[in-house]
């Protein structure tokens, strides 16, 4: 036996609460982010990422505390990201209990700002998040683009070139959320997944459109994951982490029991 | 007295494993310090690490802890995590830096051709993840957990030793590889317990009861 594929449960943060939205823009409340940090810990879950969602730069802050209690109580490993736009604020999140940090749209911008903060701590403390769009092309071959600023804004950025350059730079991991099935319930955007994964060396979570349990076992199976992301099948009681990894385990797929 | 020192050389997050500790061990003193001092007076030394194996050594020496390091592991109980476990042995393939040598073998990248499964699937590194601990030998830091507990893993270099002796785990990637060395008072591990849920916190309480005999 080897690796276990990971179940990832995904906590989007503003203003202190947990909330979740439909193509990155309606929002619901979901609860207190140490709460539910607890109890996917109980349920199994293999690592917690939280995504800082808060608008404005003022009240970051929030999250250092939220982090600070979550990785208190929570001996799992914490990915945190959102608004990470320099190397100070990959220590000062590092410091508050993260043990990843997640980069966006700073790498968009910054490149640079990879390849320093992995140089200065380490590529498994870094993760680049990519958002990934499906843009039409002349003659139908699939191709993706990077979205930044939380899906709003295009870079004309081709997602797999990017994931590789990410990897050169010295990101220890992609998480990649398709935009096109983010809240939608639909499923992973396959295809995209596992171009992305057979691309790089470094793991891939997958991420956005997660429904139904099958889903997760198809982002493994069909799209070549490391791990899976979910968030609203978990945070509204519809399935526990435990109940996800015995359906994958049924499929064959190695997990954490 | 400090009962357990962290050892702390500017290399990345030892909140977790100072919380972790605190957590299994309430009510004894633990401290994250850079005083060589406070680490030769400790009842027993943690010596975490991540980041980059040259860097690691780099700020290790620099800041005047080796010394202390050393003396530590022979000396009384002594963990090691990660990096920590990495520099005890002769030197790294991760920018050929020299490691503290107390133990013998050198410290190897995960061989890129290598790296796929039986059904011919790419592995990536780093290898990061819950992957399964085989315990080679009895010893007490195992105590209370499973022969074959899942802890949680990220790293591209593993140690490769010689000396099959002080070997005390071994895990699958997709080789086996040496996760887990054990040698009179020295405990040293590849995963981290800090971030190993039940197991690793199990271990980390075994460990704040542990005495060798030195």
């Amino acid at each position: 036996m080897g690796l276990a594929k990971r179940i990832i449960p995904c906590l989007d943060v503003t203003n202190g609460r947990v909330v979740k939205g439909v193509n990155f823009i309606e929002l619901r409340d979901a609860g207190n982010p140490v709460e539910i940090a607890r109890r996917y810990d109980e349920q199994g879950a293999d690592e917690l990422t939280f995504l800082d969602i808060t608008a404005s730069s003022d009240d970051r802050d929030l999250i250092l505390h939220i982090i600070e209690e979550v990785a208190s109580q929570v001996f799992i490993p914490l990915t945190v990201g959102g608004g990470v736009r320099k190397v100070e604020d990959v220590r000062r999140l590092l410091n508050a209990g993260a043990d990843k940090v997640s980069i966006n749209t700073s790498a968009v911008l910054n490149p640079q700002l990879v390849a320093d903060a992995s140089g200065h701590y380490g590529a498994q403390c870094i993760v680049v998040a990519i958002d990934a769009k499906q843009v039409e092309t002349q003659d139908n071959t699939p191709r993706w683009e990077v979205f930044t600023h939380g899906g709003r804004k295009e870079t004309g950025i081709e997602v797999i070139t990017w994931a590789k350059k990410m990897q050169h730079l010295g990101a220890g991991e992609i998480l990649l959320t398709s935009m096109d099935r983010d809240g939608t319930r639909n499923g992973f955007d396959l295809a995209l997944t596992k171009a992305v994964s057979d691309a790089v060396d470094i793991p891939v979570i997958a991420s956005g459109g997660v429904g139904n349990l099958d889903h997760l076992v198809d982002g493994i199976l069909k799209g070549h994951a490391d791990a899976v992301l979910a968030a609203s099948i978990f945070h509204y009681g519809e399935f526990t982490i435990q109940q996800a990894k015995q359906r994958m385990a049924e499929h064959g797929i190695e997990v954490r029991l | 007295m400090t009962d357990i020192a962290i050892v702390d050389y500017g290399m990345g997050n030892l909140r977790s494993v100072h919380k972790a500790l605190e957590h299994v061990a309430p009510g004894i003193s633990v401290a994250v310090t850079s005083d060589p001092s406070v680490v030769d007076k400790a009842r027993r030394v943690v010596v975490p690490g991540q980041g980059a194996m040259p860097n690691c050594m780099y700020e290790l020496k620099t800041r005047g802890l080796q010394d202390a390091v050393v003396q530590a592991t022979r000396s009384k109980p002594f963990l090691g995590i990660c990096i920590g476990l990495q520099m005890l042995f002769e030197e790294s393939e991760e920018g050929h830096v020299k490691g503290l040598g107390i133990l013998p073998g050198k410290v190897v990248h995960f061989d890129a051709k290598a790296m796929t499964t039986p059904e011919g699937l790419k592995l990536k590194v780093p290898h990061m993840g819950w992957n399964q601990v085989y315990q080679a030998i009895g010893h007490p830091l195992w105590e209370g957990i499973p022969k074959d507990a899942r802890f949680y893993f990220v790293h591209s270099y593993y140690v490769d030793t010689p000396n099959t002796t002080v070997i005390a785990a071994q895990s699958n990637y997709p080789f086996p590889f040496t996760c887990a060395v054990a040698k009179d008072n020295i405990f040293a591990v590849q995963f981290h317990p800090e971030k190993s849920h039940i197991a690793g916190l199990t271990l980390l309480r075994n460990f704040a009861k542990w005495t060798p005999c030195i």
